[in-house]
C-alpha cells in the first residue's frame, strides 16, 4: 500500500550531536506540488526559537505589590509526580491536610499551572520531560523541590542515572527537606513560597531567562538524547 | 436505552490483509504520560490510534530508574535496607520483608515467634493502606473522585499507626534480619481497632458509592477482559489471576510467617474484567481487616522480637542463592538474592507483578480498546512503575 | 521434586544440583542445553509459570550466570536453571517463543548487561535508559560512583556521618 512519498530524508552526518537523533527528526527534502524543492528541519522549523525574555517588574510599586499578592494567592500545581515524594501529594490534596485552604490546587496541564513540584529524585529520562513541562508553563512560574534527592542527590548520590543537584538545571524557589517530606512540611513550604512571592523574590522565570545559556549547557551535558527544540514554547 | 456509537466511517481503515500500515503517516500517535493524570505513576504509553481506538500500544518505562541493583554492589547487606524500601513506594514493606527473609534463609537464622507475628501485622497493615488508596482510585478513573477523598483519609490514619510503631509514615525499615526493631507501643491495638471500625464503614459506603453505581458498572463491566489462558502465558499473578478464576495467593500457596495459623479465603471471580478486579480488591479490604483482627487476637503479648545476628558492620552472609516471595497487594512479589560470601551482596533482583502486567500484558490488552478506558485498565492492573525499573 | 530432578538428570547433563528448600532447587546446565531444558520443563514437567530471567556478573571468572526461575503452579515447586556464558560478546539463545513476557526480561538484560538475544522482539530498543553511551551499567566493571561524580555536579560540602563507629560502641562493645 506504500504510496509515492513527496519527500526524501537526508541522512545526518555521524557527528557526536546526531548520535541519538531520531529518524522522525531527520532533515528532509520536500517536493512541493509546483515542483519546487525545499528543506524542512522538523526540530527547528515547526517551533518558535525565540529565547525567553526576562520580564521587568511593573514600574508602579503599588501595582507590582498587588500583582505579587494576587500571584501568591493562586498557586496552581502541575500534577507531575516525578519521584517517591508524589505519594504524599494525595494526603495533601485530600481532607486531612487540605491544601485547597491555601489556594493551592492541582492542574493536569503545564499551560494552566504556575508551580512545578519536583517531588524527589530525577532520572535523566524524567529530567528531559520535566524541563519540557517547565518551559511550557506560563511566567511567572515557580519550582518547589522536595527531599534530599533534589538538594544533593540524597541516597542516590552515587547512582548513574539520577541527577545530584536540581538547581543546575532549573531555578528552584523553595526546597523542602526530608526523606520524604511530610505533608505538614509541604504546607510550610507553600507558606514560605507565598512569602517569597509577596516580597517579590519569586523571580525563577527571569533567572532562567537571564542564565538561559548556562542552564541549556548543563541540561545538554547529561541529556544526550535531546531530540527536541532548544526552547519548548 | 439510549445508545450512541460514533461515526467511524471516516477513520483510517485497515488494508486488504486486515493490517494497518503503521508507516503511512496517516495514523495519529499520542503519548499517554508521563505527565498525565490518568497514568499510574511515572510511566508512559505510546499509542497509535485510529479515531478513538487504540491500534498499537507500547509501554515506556525507565522514568524512575535509579539503578538500585547496581548500588547494592557498593553497599553492605545492612546498608541495603534504607534503599530497598524505596523500590516500591505505595507498599514498601514487602521489600524489607523479602530482603530480610532472604538473608535469614541464606544465613540459616530462625526468627522468634513474636517477630513473626509483628511482621505479619505490618505486612497486612501495609496491604490495607495500599488498598485504601487504590480501590477508590478505580472510581477516580471514571470520574468518581469522592471515594478517593475518603480512602486517602483513612489511609492516613493507618499511616499514623505506622508512625507510632516504626517512626516513619511511608518508609518504615521496621524489619531487619533476625526480626523486627521493636514491640507494639501501649494502647496500639485499641487505636488500630478504632481505625478498623472506620474502615468497616468505609467498605459499606464504597459499595454503595461505587460498586452499585450504574455509571461505574457501565464503564467497567466487560471492559479489559483477560482470558484464563493468558495466566501462564503472561505470568499473571495476584488479584488479576484471581479475577480470571485462578486462585493464586502466596499466603495460601507458600505460607510464610504466621499465615498458616490464620483463617482467610481471598475472593475469586471468573468475569475477569475491570469490575471483577475492583470487586476482588474491595473484598481484599474486608479480608485484610479481618486478618488484622485475627492477628491482634492471636498474637502473643510479649516475647523476644529479634534473634541474635552477627555483627552487621562486617556480616558475611554465606554463599548461596535463593528466591523468596511474598504476597503484596498486587500479587506475588519476589526477590532473587545471590551472595558470594562477601560483605556485599552479589545480586539482588526484584521481580514485581507489574513487570509483566504493565509491559507485555498491558500492551496486548490495550489493542482495540478505547482511549477513555486506558486509565481504568491501568488502575485495574494496579501497575506500579518503580518496581519495573527499580 | 526428587523425582523430577532424577528425570532431568536422565535426559540432560546436569553439572550441579543445589537444594535450597525442599520445594526450591537450583540446577546448572550447559549453555547449549538450556533452552531445551526449559522447554522440557515447561511442556513435560509442567513448570508452566515463568517467574524471572536474570543475570549475575561473575567478573572474576569472566562469566555471566543466567538464571531462569520456573514455577510449578499446582505442585508448588520452584526450579532455577543456571547457565554460564562467556562475558566477552555474550550471546544467548532467545526463549521468547515460550512465554510472552520473556522478551521483556531479555530486552532489559541486553541493555543492562549487554547480553544479546538474537531474534527476540524489540531487543535492541532501549528499555530503561535513554541516550546511554557508556558500557552497560550493570556490568561490574562500570563504576557508578565515578560516573556520577563526573557527570552530575556533586554539591560540595557533603559530609558523611558514618554510623559505624557509633554502632560499634553501642552494639558490639567487646569486639
Ligand atoms: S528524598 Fe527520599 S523520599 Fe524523596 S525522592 Fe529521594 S529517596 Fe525518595
Amino acid at each position: 500500500m506504500a504510496e509515492e512519498k513527496n519527500y526524501k530524508i537526508i541522512q545526518p552526518d555521524n557527528s557526536e550531536e546526531n548520535k541519538f537523533l531520531k529518524p522522525e527528526n531527520y532533515k528532509r527534502e520536500v517536493t512541493a506540488p509546483d515542483g519546487n524543492t525545499f528543506i524542512v528541519d522538523p526540530l527547528n522549523d515547526y517551533f518558535c526559537d525565540a529565547k525567553p525574555q526576562p520580564h521587568a517588574p511593573n514600574t508602579i510599586k503599588v501595582v507590582e505589590k498587588f500583582l505579587n499578592w494576587a500571584r501568591s494567592q493562586s498557586i496552581w500545581v502541575l500534577g507531575f509526580g516525578t519521584g517517591c515524594g508524589s505519594i504524599e501529594i494525595y494526603p495533601l490534596m485530600t481532607p486531612r491536610f487540605d491544601a485547597y485552604r491555601f489556594g493551592v490546587q492541582q492542574r493536569p496541564t503545564p499551560r494552566q499551572s504556575n508551580l512545578m513540584i519536583i517531588s524527589g529524585y530525577l532520572s535523566v529520562k524524567t529530567l528531559k520531560r520535566a524541563i519540557r513541562s517547565y518551559e511550557q508553563m506560563q511566567s511567572p512560574k515557580f519550582v518547589m523541590a522536595l527531599g534530599s534527592c533534589t538538594i544533593n542527590g540524597g541516597m542516590y548520590w552515587d547512582s548513574y542515572n539520577t541527577i545530584n543537584r536540581l538547581d543546575h538545571y532549573m531555578p528552584v524557589d523553595v526546597y523542602v527537606a526530608g526523606c520524604m517530606p511530610r505533608p505538614e512540611a509541604l504546607l510550610a513550604g507553600f507558606m514560605e513560597l507565598k512569602k517569597r512571592i509577596r516580597e517579590g523574590k519569586g523571580e525563577g522565570a527571569n533567572q532562567y531567562a537571564e542564565n538561559f545559556d548556562w542552564y541549556k549547557a548543563n541540561q545538554k551535558k547529561i541529556i544526550k538524547d535531546w531530540n527536541m527544540p532548544d526552547y519548548n514554547w | 436505552m439510549f445508545h450512541w456509537t460514533p461515526d467511524r466511517s471516516a477513520f483510517p481503515t485497515a488494508g486488504p490483509d486486515g493490517k494497518f500500515d503503521f508507516d503511512s503517516h496517516k495514523l495519529v500517535k499520542i503519548w499517554h504520560g508521563p505527565n498525565h493524570p490518568g497514568v499510574t505513576g511515572n510511566m508512559s504509553l505510546e499509542l497509535t490510534i485510529s479515531g478513538d481506538e487504540v491500534l498499537e500500544s507500547k509501554t515506556h518505562v525507565g522514568y524512575l530508574h535509579r539503578g538500585f541493583e547496581k548500588l547494592y554492589e557498593r553497599r553492605t547487606w545492612i546498608q541495603c535496607f534504607p534503599t530497598v524500601v524505596r523500590m516500591c513506594v505505595p507498599e514498601s514493606d514487602s521489600n524489607e520483608y523479602n530482603l530480610s527473609a532472604g538473608i535469614e534463609e541464606l544465613a540459616g537464622i530462625e526468627i522468634p515467634e513474636m517477630a513473626k507475628w509483628l511482621r505479619t501485622l505490618v505486612l497486612e497493615m501495609s496491604r490495607l493502606q495500599a488498598l485504601l488508596r487504590i480501590v477508590p482510585a478505580q472510581g477516580g478513573t471514571v470520574g468518581l473522585g469522592l471515594g478517593v477523598q475518603w480512602g486517602v483519609y483513612l489511609r492516613d490514619l493507618i499511616l499514623d499507626r505506622f508512625e507510632e510503631l516504626t517512626g516513619g509514615r511511608i518508609y518504615h525499615m521496621y524489619m531487619i534480619p533476625g526480626g523486627v526493631r521493636g514491640l507494639l507501643p501501649d494502647g496500639f491495638k485499641e487505636r488500630l481497632e478504632e481505625n478498623l471500625i472506620l474502615v468497616d464503614e468505609f467498605v459499606l459506603s464504597i459499595k454503595r458509592l461505587m460498586l452499585d453505581n450504574a455509571v461505574f458498572k457501565k464503564r467497567t463491566v466487560g471492559i479489559a477482559h483477560i482470558p484464563v489462558e493468558w495466566i501462564d502465558k503472561y505470568g499473571i499473578v495476584g488479584f488479576v489471576a484471581r479475577g480470571a478464576g485462578v486462585k493464586k495467593d502466596v499466603r495460601l500457596d507458600y505460607p510464610y510467617l504466621a499465615y498458616d495459623q490464620l483463617d482467610f479465603d481471598p475472593a475469586i471471580s471468573t468475569d475477569s474484567d475491570i469490575y471483577a478486579r475492583t470487586w476482588i480488591r474491595w473484598n481484599d479490604i474486608i479480608t485484610t481487616v479481618d486478618l488484622l483482627r485475627q492477628i491482634m487476637a492471636k498474637m502473643p503479648k510479649k516475647g523476644e522480637f529479634k534473634a541474635p545476628t552477627p555483627n552487621v558492620l562486617h556480616w558475611q552472609v554465606p554463599k548461596g542463592e535463593v528466591y523468596v516471595r511474598s504476597e503484596s497487594s498486587r500479587g506475588e512479589y519476589g526477590f532473587y538474592i545471590v551472595s558470594d560470601g562477601s560483605k556485599y551482596p552479589r545480586r539482588i533482583n526484584l521481580r514485581g507483578p507489574s513487570y509483566t502486567h504493565a509491559v507485555s500484558l498491558l500492551e496486548k490488552m490495550l489493542v482495540n480498546s478505547n482511549i477513555s478506558d486506558i486509565a481504568a485498565t491501568m488502575v485495574s492492573l494496579q501497575t506500579c512503575p518503580p518496581e519495573i525499573e527499580r | 521434586m526428587k523425582e523430577i530432578i532424577n528425570n532431568i538428570q536422565e535426559k540432560f547433563k546436569i553439572s550441579e544440583v543445589t537444594e535450597q528448600r525442599e520445594n526450591q532447587y537450583f540446577i546448572s546446565v550447559e549453555k547449549k542445553d538450556t533452552i531445551q531444558l526449559v522447554t522440557y520443563l515447561k511442556d513435560i514437567e509442567k513448570f508452566t509459570n515463568f517467574i524471572l530471567l536474570t543475570a549475575v556478573d561473575w567478573i572474576e571468572k569472566g562469566q555471566f550466570q543466567l538464571t531462569y526461575m520456573l514455577n510449578h503452579p499446582s505442585k508448588k515447586l520452584d526450579i532455577g536453571v543456571r547457565t554460564f556464558i562467556e562475558r566477552e560478546n555474550a550471546t544467548m539463545d532467545s526463549a521468547h517463543h515460550l512465554w510472552e513476557h520473556v522478551a521483556t526480561f531479555q530486552r532489559e538484560l541486553k541493555e543492562m548487561f549487554g547480553i544479546d538475544f538474537p531474534g527476540s522482539p524489540r531487543v535492541d530498543e532501549p528499555f530503561l535508559l535513554e541516550g546511554w553511551d557508556n558500557i552497560p551499567p550493570m556490568r561490574r566493571d562500570f563504576d557508578t560512583k565515578k560516573y556520577s561524580e563526573e557527570t552530575y555536579f556533586p554539591r560540595p560540602g557533603r559530609s558523611t556521618n558514618d554510623p559505624a563507629e557509633h554502632m560499634k560502641k553501642k552494639l558490639y562493645p567487646n569486639e
